[in-house]
């Protein structure tokens, strides 16, 4: 016998005013391999067509379709039914704002974050079509894909208590972010400029150190890892420019 | 009315990789671009690329001798002479230049590792000596129907890493991005394209863009097809609203290719690094057949030749039954523990996530899905469409043509930066002498068309027809007759069917309220477009008598140069007809490397110069 599964789930169109916050409740029979992917588009065609929730890739590689499952975020597609229980609660992310139902602006947000970080190689150099690639050593390219693997699906924002408290925080995704372009010789920004985009409140030292981005990132990247090896440097870079405030200064 | 109105020199439609590329080209050159995307650009269908992309550095062992010309033949060749020449030739030529360019904005291309190294090839293991004078430099790994080691990579998440570091280029540039909007129609005067009306997919509004040119940029339109490796938003919405201007043509709409490993049932695609890293597939014996019906390629033919293989072996009973019907099984447990949890780490994680095998130890069920669409907005060589002034098209919805019938693995990736740069810079010298003229009236009359077609779907003034059940019954239709092995008597069934799903589409009625983002107007709006499309792709397959590339006729297996070494151009001039016109234009312009055999896959050719037969 395969179960009835009973999804609450989160809903309000602000873009209708007869809408009101609620929640509604959908019974979908459970179906061998079942993912939330399958199970939402089922609620969509069948019972419900203005239900609103996104997907694209629907093989956790382009990060749409984060959302906030029996409380914890995460993504829909690769969350089988079989892992949960009967009972199923579907809620949007927190912190980005929201479009309707499940379906949250994350695009805005991260566009955002990553401006505000600058999230580029810098460089004064020009590619010269003409010149064979610089040398790298194979690990090296290895260690920045293993940090260039973050897909922003936005989970990491969601479970983070200082991006649900201040809106200027750039959150656990942002300082990986930082640690990849760290690593990469490419990248021409010294360890002092570094520190202007990330070595401040809104940065490195706005985590309290809950910890809960890492336990909940779908790509299991070491989000712990590299806030600590940022959080050493920046702090080595503050303590340094505390003795050497003229030199600072005079920069 | 109540719209907004955007003024720019180049509005992107797209900004999936070739978008962002020619985005980036013009925004370098002073010209002020926006990008719109149905999604953040990052989560655009490019960053789905597993693989890598093609480019002939030979730096690897196994790519020792390699350069743009053997590329080039392998182009032409894996096209099955259906490409434009001149095409794959630029493309051939720009796509070392291009990897570099990737590699100084910040790609982390795998490299060379000088020394001893084990490769597996056909299963067997080998070994091969990495120079040490290459140490450091880009390296690449095998795909199917290349001569050469020629893919570069960045492990097997190489869409992924391109896309960032594109996008990374578009916010370093300040080029405007506007997610979440779709174009629902060009705006033409007959003559020069002018921008676009979309709709805002946060709030459901109109808008207005206006703009010296317009690329389109958006993709594939696999989710014509019920089993597909696409992304849902594949559904060939640029192709939808280029062919209802009735003056841009849709190029070789019945060119799709099916890729040999969809994981069942989830149609998932696990890359075709699998088998270039010498993965097998197995039979319902665990036996390999592919090197007994392609002894020198065996796995490693092309695509249209290893998924027509694995149908004729399931269709021999071969297949391994499952409750989501028979399938083959893709081996990749010989490669080992290291090999596959990092340069095939999102294998691995899809198998475990998604099938719940484990790729160390089990073997993975596969099964030919639908993948690529080589056919798409027909443009010169140039990006520029034909039909419209000021309206180009890069990527997997242009047919720019290098992949004519079939299209090799890594080409693609390739083609998004590779034409996308060599199209934006013709892009940036159209606009550097380019004047548009808004006509305000004209602008106003396709925003009232627009408002017209949402009001009666909200009000349900023309039907009230599910578009839901349209949508699943078109998709069945074109899997099961428009697929791997085609045939008169069902594509003529497949025409006839779609096109009385066409006139079901017409009459589609919301059953919500179609307030704001409404996911169901959004479809509405589309459907009878993606029907235009299907019937297309369904009667060009009909039209065309031969068997060529991944177009492949039970009743004309042949592949035909006399008759057929050309390109269909589907044009829909009339809105209200149920069938495109078609017209045909040479397959190339210029004959590089004349009509031979492909050195795998079947071999009967009637030839350019064949006497002309009666026909009965």
């Amino acid at each position: 016998m395969s179960r009835q599964l009973i999804f609450n789930i989160f809903r309000y169109n602000p873009q209708d005013p007869g809408s009101l916050p609620r929640t509604d409740t959908f019974i979908l029979e459970e179906t061998p391999s079942m993912t939330l992917f399958i199970a939402l588009n089922r609620i969509r065609e069948e019972q419900d067509p203005s239900l609103q929730f996104d997907f694209a890739c629907r093989m956790a590689i382009c990060g749409s379709c984060g959302m906030v499952i029996n409380g914890r975020p995460g993504l829909a597609c690769k969350t089988l039914t079989k892992e949960l229980p009967a009972e199923i609660t579907l809620m949007p992310l927190p912190v980005f704002k929201l479009v309707g139902d499940l379906s949250v602006d994350t695009g805005t947000w991260f566009r955002t974050t990553n401006t505000k970080i600058q999230s580029w190689i810098h460089t004064d150099q020009e590619f010269d079509p003409a010149v064979v690639e610089e040398r790298m050593e194979n690990d090296l390219a290895n260690a920045i894909f293993e940090l260039e693997r973050c897909i922003e699906c936005g989970c990491c924002v969601a479970a983070c208590g200082t991006a649900n408290m201040r809106e200027d925080f750039v959150g656990a995704f942002a300082l990986n972010r930082i640690a990849r372009f760290m690593l990469d010789p490419r990248d021409q920004r010294s360890e002092a400029e570094y520190f202007e985009v990330v070595g401040t409140d809104q940065g490195v030292f706005g985590c309290m150190g809950l910890l809960a981005c890492e336990d909940v990132c779908p790509r299991e990247l070491p989000l712990q890892d590299q806030l600590g090896i940022l959080r050493r440097k920046m702090g080595f870079i503050s303590l340094k420019s505390l003795f050497k405030p003229k030199a600072r200064a005079a920069s | 009315m109540e719209y907004q109105t955007f003024y720019t020199d180049l509005l992107c439609i797209g900004a999936g990789l070739a978008g962002e590329r020619v985005a980036v080209e013009a925004a370098a050159n002073g010209f002020e671009t926006i990008l719109l995307s149905l999604v953040p650009p990052r989560r655009s269908h490019s960053c789905a690329a597993e693989g890598g992309m093609q480019a002939s550095l030979g730096n690897c062992a196994m790519g020792e001798g390699d350069n743009p010309d053997i590329h080039f033949a392998d182009t032409v060749k894996g096209s099955d002479w259906g490409c434009d020449q001149e095409v794959a030739r630029i493309f051939a030529d720009t796509a070392p230049i291009a990897v570099r360019e990737a590699a100084f904005w910040g790609i982390p291309w795998n490299r060379v590792v000088a020394g001893k190294a084990v490769y597996y090839k056909s299963g067997q293991e080998f070994e091969a000596v990495e120079p040490q004078d290459r140490h450091g430099l880009i390296t690449a790994r095998a795909f199917g129907g290349t001569a050469k080691w020629r893919t570069c990579y960045t492990a097997d998440g190489t869409g992924h890493t391109l896309l960032y570091t594109l996008d990374n280029k578009v916010t370093q540039l300040g080029v405007t991005v506007h997610d979440r909007v779709e174009a629902i129609s060009l705006i033409h005067d007959g003559a020069n394209c002018l921008g676009c009306v979309a709709r805002d997919l946060k709030t459901g509004r109109l808008r207005v863009y206006l703009a010296k040119a317009t690329l389109i940029a958006t993709g594939g339109y696999g989710r014509l097809y019920s089993e597909t490796t696409n992304t849902v938003i594949n559904e060939g919405g640029g192709h939808i609203v280029a062919l209802d201007t009735g003056l841009v043509p849709f190029g070789n709409p019945e060119a799709v290719q099916f890729h040999p490993t969809g994981i069942v049932p989830t149609n998932i695609l696990v890359t075709e690094g699998c088998r270039g890293d010498g993965g097998t597939l197995l039979d319902v014996d665990e036996k390999r057949f592919m090197d007994k019906y392609e002894p020198a390629k065996a796995e490693l033919a092309s695509r249209d030749v290893v998924s027509r293989w694995m149908m004729y072996h399931i269709a021999q009973g071969k297949g391994v039954p499952s409750p989501y019907g028979d399938h083959l099984w893709l081996d990749i447990r010989h490669l080992g523990q290291k090999h596959i949890t990092t340069k095939l780490r999102e294998v691995y994680d899809l198998c475990r996530h998604f099938l719940g095998v484990d790729p160390i130890h089990q073997l993975i069920p596969v099964r030919p899905a639908q993948h690529y669409s080589m056919g798409g907005v027909r443009t010169d060589k140039n990006g520029a469409a034909y039909g419209l002034q000021g309206l180009f098209s890069a990527g997997e919805s242009a047919c720019w043509d290098m992949h004519g019938f079939n299209r090799l693995g890594g080409n693609s990736l390739a083609e998004t930066i590779v034409g996308g740069r060599y199209i934006g810079q013709k892009v940036a010298q159209y606009l550097a002498g380019a004047e548009a003229h808004f006509d305000t009236a004209l602008v106003r009359q396709f925003v009232a068309r627009d408002q017209e077609r949402i009001k009666r779907l909200v009000s349900g003034a023309d039907g009230k027809q599910n578009v839901y059940e349209i949508r699943a019954a078109m998709q069945d239709e074109m899997m099961e007759r428009v697929g791997i092995f085609r045939n008169g008597a069902d594509l003529q069934k497949a025409v006839e069917n779609l096109q009385a799903i066409y006139a079901r589409a017409k009459k589609i009625g919301l059953r919500s309220n179609g307030l704001g983002a409404s996911p169901e107007l959004n479809l509405a709006l589309k459907m009878p477009g993606m029907l235009r499309l299907a019937i297309c792709v369904a009667y060009g397959a009909l039209v065309r008598t031969e068997s060529r590339g991944c177009h492949a006729r039970d009743d004309y297996q042949a592949r035909n140069d006399r008759d057929w070494l050309n390109r269909t151009l589907a044009y829909w001039p009339e809105a209200a007809a149920d069938l495109p016109v078609l017209k045909y234009e040479p397959a190339t312009k210029v004959m590089y490397l004349p009509p031979g055999d492909r050195g795998y896959g079947k071999v009967e050719i009637i030839p350019m110069d064949a006497p002309k037969e009666v026909r009965p």
